[in-house]
Order: structure tokens, then C-alpha cells, then sequence
């Protein structure tokens, strides 16, 4: 993104909150995402992400507080909102007995793109997605990977400012996700603005110009990855003792650590100078403390380490998150 | 003029001559009826019709034609109330979302899908009403061919009315629900006394006073007045009960179908504008 010129904001977000019953699924929250950037919110499942992004899309009723989107309102004015955006659903959003240009051309259709122009550019984005060869095929006979760049195609139809992307590689394997990323950076280079949600930390890491941080509702931090990782300091050592209980108080009398949690890797440190120049005193106060180090280990902070360290826990990237599965697979052959 | 409609009903025709099984057999159902419980049925009927006495120079109309009519609105009925599955499939598994978000207004989801519903009408009736003439279903008898196309255009315009009034109220119930099963439970459970209580299969006359009356809230029964006057003509004898369908009939029939298609369609509008998607 250009520093120094005015940035223009393509997305403001105001003050916003939603309930469904007793839960508040978003709670306050406020933060604005940039022309051209691509913005993606970090959070575990249930943080608030896909409520937000469904308020912004307009699927959910705005019950609180100010959203606009490329100058539109999106309480007042839903229409020019629909028009303006392109979406992929964190669910598989297709029909799996209609072909890969049928699903493309009735989306042509209901955006009321002109005949010759929605021709145009059904080829052209069947180009971007490696599609052309299954243009005919279709929708149960592709793979997770294929209707996911198949959706991605139809959200960029009506050539958006802003795609909207949920939860974009939940369920596909690692290389597929590798594609999927460069897909989204192609289009983001094209001058699309992206607003992303993940849960995965290496996907936010990777793709974002900025993160934000969403837990339980709230926005916890919003900055760069790079703004985000240096801000926890210089390096992250994981401690394990024979008693990480009673080593936890020994460790916070050392100046140069800052911060002391717990992680499924021991003890995590981190520190306000070269990692490697606050392992001795380590190894000092645990040794003093008449514990035994088990294991030490130094490295880089990653988004996992300011995941941790800005909301106290860890996202855990297993099978069983209340990630729902993706239809379309009961029928897989 | 928006005509985004045009567009779901594309898409819902599609998948209707996707699927031959299905299309074939949707259209052979109904040939079976009048095959089997049509031939069964008018042997024993056509007796007990001859012993009824009736006014002397009029003939009796033969059971399979009497039945026929009723086939072709019981093809419509089923056919119909089944016509909003599809937007089950589209909330769990498809295009719903899609559409939601889309600029288009949301009626144009229920004006789609009705067209479709009234289109497979058509294409059925028609179905039947060959393969009838070859059954020895005398319809449209006394007709010139002049006669005879308006009496089709009648017919398909009382069974379209009726079709999209059944996909209406089928969509509208389909929206509420999650699943299939659901669905399932819901439109059997609709179709058998809708099909029973009418005059599809024998008069309504000696009905008990309830049934009778439930038969006189049943749009298949102004369905079938439509198709008999249009296909049989105004004014014949069946099972020994003189038929008379007088203009004032017909219209008071047709009426009934286009108030029943409009809160229909009213109960589905609230349904799609309240429609909730996992």
C-alpha cells in the first residue's frame, strides 16, 4: 500500500454489535479496512468473524451501530451494497447438478450482468481458476479445491471493490491451500480489496497487509504481521521443568522477560532482549529453585506466539473445531 | 422490467430434464393410474353406472373418461406440492445463500419456482391427455379443432393456476423447515386428504356433511370442475349424477383457485422474507 498518500477506506465499521439472544456475538466493535489492502480477521470458531462479515454482506440485519462500504450504508442501502461486493461463503454455496459454467452464468444472470459482457468474462475467469477444462463438468464431480476456485471465480463476476472471503481453505489439503493463497494474492494484486476470515494463523500470517485480532466479539489488536510479531519482542523461549507450577514464579523475577504463559510447548517466555542472552539466568533460577529443565528451546515469535499472548489461549487446528463440514462431500466418489 | 425469475426458472427447468429417471418416471405415474386402477376401476363402475336411471336421451359418460380429469389434477397436485423441495436442497446445500444476498428480490425466488411448477403442469396434462385419447378417454368429443384447442388452453390455464398455487404453498412450507424427511412427513400427509375428499375419483355428493364440506375448501375440486367442463363438456351424465357446469360455475371455480394461488403466494412471500440459512 502506498505510505504516504491518503488512504482511502473502503470499509468503516463503527461502534458495531450484534446478539443472537443471550449471546453477544459481537460486541462493539470498530475498525476500518483499506482500498487495495488485503484485511483479515484472526479468531477462533464462535469469535464473531462470520457474524460480522454476514452483517457487512447483508445476510444479517444490522441491529447496532454504523457499517459502510465503499460510501454505501449497509442498513440503508442493501442494494448498491449487493452490487458492490463479491462473496464466498464459508460453506459451499453451489449446486452439485448444475455444470461449472451454469453455476457462473446463473449468477451472471441474477447479477443482471449484460449477455455479452457476462460471456466475456465467465472465459476470462475461468482462465484465473485453471477451470476452462471443467466448464461442462459437473459440480459433484470436483474436488474441495476446484469448487472452492469455482466460487472464488463467481465472486469476482461482478468484478466487486471488496471479496469477501469466509474462512477460504477451511477443509482442503496443504497444497490446494498453497494454490488457493495465490489465487487470492493475483486478485488482490489486480487491485481487489480482500476482507478475509480465518482461523488459521499461518493463512493471516501469509496473505494479510493487516490482521485483527477477533475474540469473543471484541477486536483485540489490529496491525501488520510483521508490526504484530515484533511487538511481543525480541525472541519466544518454551520452558519445560519437572514442576512448571512452582518454576512459573521463579521465572518472573527475571528483568529481561516480560511476559510468562502457559502453552502446550512448556512455558513460554518472552523476552525484551536476544533470547539467547537471557538463557543462562534460565537455567539459573531453575537450577536454584532445585527443579530440573527438561527441555529449552528458542525462537522466533510467530502468529501463534501473539495469538497466545493477546487473548490468553491458543487456536487449536483440529478436525473436531465446530468447523461445519462442508456439504457437498456426502456424496464424493 | 426485472426479470431475474426468468433466471431461477431456468435454472429449476434445468434440473428437471437433467434427471431422465426422474423426468420419465414422473411422467409414466400417471399413465399407470389410468392404466391399471382407470381400466380396473371403469369395469366395475361402468355396471354399476348402468343401473342408474337417467334423463331419457342423454347417455352416461364412461368411467375412464370421468376418472381421466381426475388424473390430470392429481398429477398436478403431486407433481406441485413437491415443487418446493428444491429450495430445501438450495438452503442446506445449494444456492440460497446465493440468491439472498443478491440484488434480486427475494420474489423472484417464489415467481421462478412457480413458473417451473406450472410449466411440468402443463407438460404433464398434456402427457395424459394423449395417452388417454389412446387409453379410450373420450375427451373433447363433440369438439370441432377449433373447440378443442380452447378447451387445452382451458385446461392448461385452470391447471396452471393450480400448480403454481400448490408450488407457492409447498415453498412457503419448505422454507420453514430443515430437512427433507420433514418435508416428506409434511406432503404425504397433505396429498392423501387433498386427493380423497375431492371429486377426482367419484362424486362428492353422497359425502358424509364434514368431508363434504372440507371437499367445498379443497382447490382440487375447482380444479376438476375446470378440466371436466373444458374436457367433457358442460353438461353430461358420470356414475348416474347429472353434471351441469354452468359459466357461473366455472367462474366461481376459477376464482376460488386464483384466491387460493394469491394467499399462496403471500404465505410464501413471508416465508423466503423470514427464511433462515445455516
Amino acid at each position: 500500500m502506498a505510505g504516504d498518500n491518503v488512504i482511502k477506506k473502503i470499509i468503516e465499521v463503527r461502534d458495531l454489535k450484534h446478539n443472537f439472544g443471550d449471546l453477544q456475538a459481537v460486541d462493539n466493535i470498530s475498525f476500518e479496512v483499506y482500498d487495495g489492502e488485503i484485511f483479515s480477521f484472526l479468531g477462533p470458531n464462535g469469535a464473531g468473524k462470520s457474524t460480522t462479515i454476514n452483517i457487512l454482506i447483508t445476510l444479517l440485519k444490522l441491529q447496532e451501530g454504523i457499517a459502510t462500504i465503499a460510501g454505501n450504508n449497509v442498513q440503508r442501502d442493501p442494494a448498491a451494497i449487493r452490487k458492490s461486493i463479491g462473496i464466498v461463503f464459508q460453506n459451499e454455496v453451489l449446486d452439485r447438478d448444475l455444470t461449472v459454467w451454469e453455476i457462473l452464468e446463473f449468477h451472471g444472470r441474477i447479477y443482471q450482468i449484460p449477455k455479452n459482457e457476462r460471456k466475456e468474462i465467465i472465459e476470462e475467469l475461468l482462465n484465473v481458476v485453471d477451470l476452462e477444462q471443467k466448464r461442462d463438468t459437473r459440480i459433484k464431480y470436483l474436488s474441495g479445491g476446484m469448487k472452492r476456485r469455482l466460487e472464488i471465480a463467481r465472486g469476482l463476476m461482478t468484478r466487486p471493490k471488496v471479496l469477501f472471503l469466509d474462512e477460504p481453505t477451511v477443509g482442503l489439503d496443504p497444497q490446494t491451500r498453497l494454490k488457493i493463497w495465490d489465487y487470492i494474492r493475483d486478485i488482490n494484486d489486480s487491485g481487489t480489496t480482500i476482507f478475509l476470515t480465518t482461523h488459521y494463523m499461518d493463512e493471516a500470517d501469509h496473505l494479510s497487509d493487516r490482521i485483527g485480532i477477533i475474540d469473543k466479539g471484541k477486536i483485540i489488536t489490529i496491525d501488520s504481521p510483521d508490526q504484530l510479531k515484533n511487538s511481543l519482542g525480541r525472541d519466544v523461549i518454551y520452558v519445560n521443568t519437572s514442576d512448571n507450577e512452582k518454576a512459573k514464579p521463579l521465572l518472573e523475577k527475571i528483568t529481561s522477560i516480560y511476559d510468562i504463559s502457559e502453552s502446550v510447548k512448556g512455558i513460554a517466555l518472552l523476552t525484551a532482549m536476544d533470547g539467547t542472552m537471557v538463557m543462562p539466568s534460565i537455567l539459573d533460577v531453575i537450577k536454584e529453585g532445585g527443579l530440573e529443565i527438561i527441555s529449552i528451546n528458542l525462537k522466533k515469535p510467530t502468529m501463534d506466539d501473539v495469538f497466545v499472548h493477546y487473548t490468553g489461549k491458543e487456536i487449536r487446528n483440529e478436525p473436531t473445531d465446530k468447523v461445519h463440514p462442508r456439504p457437498g462431500h456426502h456424496g464424493r466418489r | 422490467m426485472r426479470n431475474e425469475f426468468l433466471t431461477v426458472y431456468w435454472k429449476e427447468m434445468i434440473k428437471f430434464f437433467r434427471f431422465k429417471s426422474l423426468l420419465i418416471t414422473s411422467l409414466l405415474q400417471p399413465a399407470l393410474w389410468m392404466g391399471f386402477f382407470g381400466i380396473a376401476m371403469s369395469s366395475n363402475f361402468d355396471r354399476l353406472s348402468a343401473m342408474y336411471s337417467i334423463s331419457p336421451g342423454m347417455e352416461q359418460i364412461g368411467y375412464l373418461t370421468f376418472m381421466g380429469a381426475g388424473v390430470i389434477a392429481m398429477t398436478a397436485l403431486f407433481t406441485s406440492l413437491y415443487g418446493g423441495m428444491s429450495l430445501i436442497f438450495d438452503k442446506n446445500f445449494g444456492l440460497m445463500k446465493e440468491m439472498i444476498v443478491s440484488p434480486m428480490p427475494r420474489s423472484h425466488i417464489i415467481i421462478g419456482l412457480g413458473l417451473s411448477g406450472l410449466t411440468k403442469g402443463f407438460i404433464q396434462s398434456m402427457i395424459i391427455m394423449v395417452f388417454g385419447v389412446f387409453m379410450g378417454v373420450e375427451f373433447f368429443s363433440a369438439l370441432d379443432p377449433f373447440g378443442i384447442i380452447i378447451s387445452i388452453l382451458g385446461i392448461l390455464v385452470f391447471v396452471g393456476t393450480f400448480s403454481s398455487g400448490f408450488v407457492f404453498l409447498s415453498a412457503g412450507i419448505a422454507l420453514r423447515l430443515e430437512t427433507h424427511e420433514g418435508m416428506q412427513a409434511i406432503m404425504t400427509l397433505l396429498s392423501m386428504p387433498l386427493f380423497f375428499v375431492s371429486n377426482a375419483l367419484y362424486p362428492v355428493d353422497a359425502f358424509p356433511a364434514a368431508l363434504k364440506a372440507l371437499s367445498i375448501v379443497n382447490p382440487l375440486t375447482y380444479l376438476i370442475n375446470g378440466i371436466r367442463c373444458f374436457a367433457i363438456g358442460p353438461d353430461f351424465y358420470a356414475l348416474g349424477k347429472h353434471y351441469a357446469y354452468t359459466a357461473e360455475v366455472i367462474s366461481i371455480s376459477y376464482t376460488a383457485l386464483l384466491i387460493f394461488a394469491v394467499i399462496a403466494f403471500a404465505f410464501a412471500m413471508n416465508s423466503i422474507r423470514n427464511v433462515k440459512i445455516n
